[in-house]
């Protein structure tokens, strides 16, 4: 914001100072309304094609050419779809629940940068108010299952509720490995610690050993939080009918499914910024010319990401309630601890080929020690009558 | 070679397979997209029954004998023969409907028929708007050439045809031999009295 507001004060020099500062509040704030639900929109129909095409299906495509009108007939659809309340559910709740599950979402992106100083707001402790900020969701479920008064979505929300705590610790955990190596909470600075070295791409913390456990742990985690695939048992249609959003209909239901999106594309934002670079690339620098490529590679990272989380969702199986509580404490959590310990190695070993051997070791070693003591939890191979 | 997360990547190796083989090959994606493409229907694919005829639609195959009409499971053929001015009738009907709401496909009036006169059909776009009248095919919508039989079930229809070929060359033999016959018979036949 401050970027755009000298920016502004510099063009415009003779209108007043306070136009300057609301125009510096509202272009953020503009960007972040437009952009982000666009692409919300633009995922639901490549997500919907990328699983068609994964299950070897054309996906949607009657709708305008390569069916690229279907979000906005799906959004038409939905608009005059009937909004039923149910009669015994707590109204006022029962309304505000699907308004405030949109907000965390689009909070997050106020610290995610997309070109050289531009990020909506540069807090100080922008990683913790995107983590804090980002669980919040949690509350706006659970007040979705509670108002409902709905057994199945009261079910829904519980598991929602347990497993985002349980997910947040880990996730947290590795954006610690992150924080203690940039020894900073702002996002901005973050990723110009991951600038320079090759191409601006081999400072990536995705490339240290430390950092890709972490990346690892916190798209597990991502996945998590945003109930998405193969961590979607708030919602397992098979258990809980629709889980939290059992008694959601119409517009409301759709901005459940807005809020989710965009919370996962939220996560998903902030794995670029802490892991991946965020904007930073071959060509990415200050400058009209520097920024805009910024810009391109921030968000085909993000659209990277995107994709690796509907390519996931197209492959692997939903988890057991027990596997899912197991596998966030007892593999996950650990996991996490070790490899803060291992950035401190890779903080004060010197030279650096001595560290990347040490990090990588003492992972790899505490990896295997994790799967060996929960090798009770893991199935073994089981042979199916008509493979 | 086993390690932790096998089956994971694996899979992952068989849908991006599945993702990128789906842009390159064809044969991938088995989905027919309805109103655009169809599917060539096997030649012994059947719908409803049809009337057969073999020069002009006035002179069908169709005696009106009514045995497919007795012999319909779920009585759905109904028939009228058509009779001239005194009553004569002129073997050919005059109604011939089929209702194919009732209609089972079931083939036997196929089967029954004497004179290889109906037919299964093979076209399966009859859904219509009405479900009354409209489901009642009359004798116009059932009568379909036997140029038409020949292009839906090539195979089927040169049995047909030889056969009744066969049937028409032994009837004309036979006939010709009863010519004969009489007339051999009419010359071997001394006139009366004239033995005696």
């Amino acid at each position: 914001m401050e970027t755009i507001y000298q920016l502004l004060h510099v063009t415009f020099a003779n209108v007043p100072a306070w136009t300057v500062q609301v125009a510096a509040f509202l272009i953020p704030i503009a960007f972040i309304f437009g952009v982000y639900p666009a692409i919300f929109a633009l995922t639901t129909l490549v997500e919907r094609k990328a699983l068609g095409r994964i299950q070897n299906r054309y996906g949607p495509n009657r709708v305008g050419i390569f069916g690229i009108l279907q979000p906005l007939a799906d959004g038409l659809k939905i608009l005059l779809k009937e909004d039923i309340v149910p009669r015994v559910a707590d109204k006022f709740t029962h309304f505000l629940a699907p308004v405030l599950i949109v907000v965390p979402g689009l909070l997050v992106y106020l610290v995610v940068p997309v070109a050289p100083g531009m990020v909506a707001v540069d807090l100080k402790i922008g990683v913790l108010f995107a983590l804090a900020v980002g669980t919040m969701s949690v509350i706006a479920l659970f007040m979705a299952g509670w108002a409902s008064r709905n057994k199945f979505s009261l079910l829904g929300a519980v598991r929602a509720v347990a497993q985002v705590v349980s997910y947040e610790v880990p996730t947290v955990m590795a954006g610690v490995a992150v924080i203690m190596a940039a020894g900073t909470l702002s996002t901005l600075t973050i990723v110009e610690r991951q600038g320079g070295g090759i191409l601006n791409i081999s400072n990536w913390y995705v490339f240290r050993p430390w950092g890709l456990v972490g990346f690892v742990l916190f798209v597990i985690g991502g996945l998590a939080e945003s109930a998405r695939c193969p961590f979607d048992l708030p919602e397992a249609e098979s258990e809980l009918i629709g889980g939290y959003h059992t008694e959601y209909s119409g517009f409301k239901f759709a901005l459940f499914q807005m809020g989710e999106y965009l919370a996962g594309m939220a996560m998903a934002g902030v794995t670029v910024t802490l892991f991946l670079g965020g904007y930073m690339g071959p060509g990415s620098g200050p400058g009209l010319v520097g920024s805009l490529i910024a810009m391109l590679w921030f968000f085909s990272k993000l659209a990277g990401m995107i994709m690796l989380n509907i390519w996931i969702r197209g492959t692997w199986p939903r988890l057991r309630v027990d596997q899912l509580m197991g596998f966030a404490w007892k593999v996950l959590l650990p996991l996490a601890l070790v490899n803060i310990v291992a950035v401190g190695f890779w903080h004060f070993l010197t030279p650096r080929p001595l560290a990347w051997v040490v990090t990588t070791g003492w992972l790899v070693i505490w990896f295997l020690v994790l799967t060996k003591c929960n090798a009770s939890a893991i199935l073994e191979k089981r042979e199916y009558r008509y493979v | 070679m086993n390690y932790p997360g096998k089956g994971l990547v694996e899979g992952l190796a068989v849908t991006a397979r599945n993702f990128v083989g789906s842009y390159f090959y064809k044969d991938r994606l088995t989905t027919v997209q309805y109103p655009e493409e169809r599917i060539q229907t096997p030649e012994n694919s059947r719908t409803f029954p049809f009337l057969v005829f073999d020069e002009s639609p006035d002179k069908p195959r169709c005696t009106a004998c009514k045995i497919c009409e007795v012999e319909c499971p779920p009585k759905c053929i109904y028939i009228v023969m058509d009779r001239d001015d005194k009553g004569k009738p002129l073997q050919r009907p005059k109604a011939f409907d089929i209702d194919i709401s009732v209609c089972m496909q079931c083939q036997i009036c196929v089967e029954v028929c004497p004179f290889e006169s109906i037919k299964m059909d093979n076209d399966y776009e009859k859904s219509k708007y009405g479900r009354f009248n409209d489901l009642v095919q009359r004798l116009p919508d059932l009568l379909k050439s036997n140029d038409y039989y020949r292009q839906i079930k090539p195979v089927e229809a040169a049995e047909v045809d030889a056969k009744l070929k066969a049937e028409a060359e032994a009837k004309a033999a036979k006939k010709a031999a009863a010519v004969a016959a009489a007339a051999a018979k009419a010359a071997a036949t001394p006139p009366a009295g004239s033995a005696t």
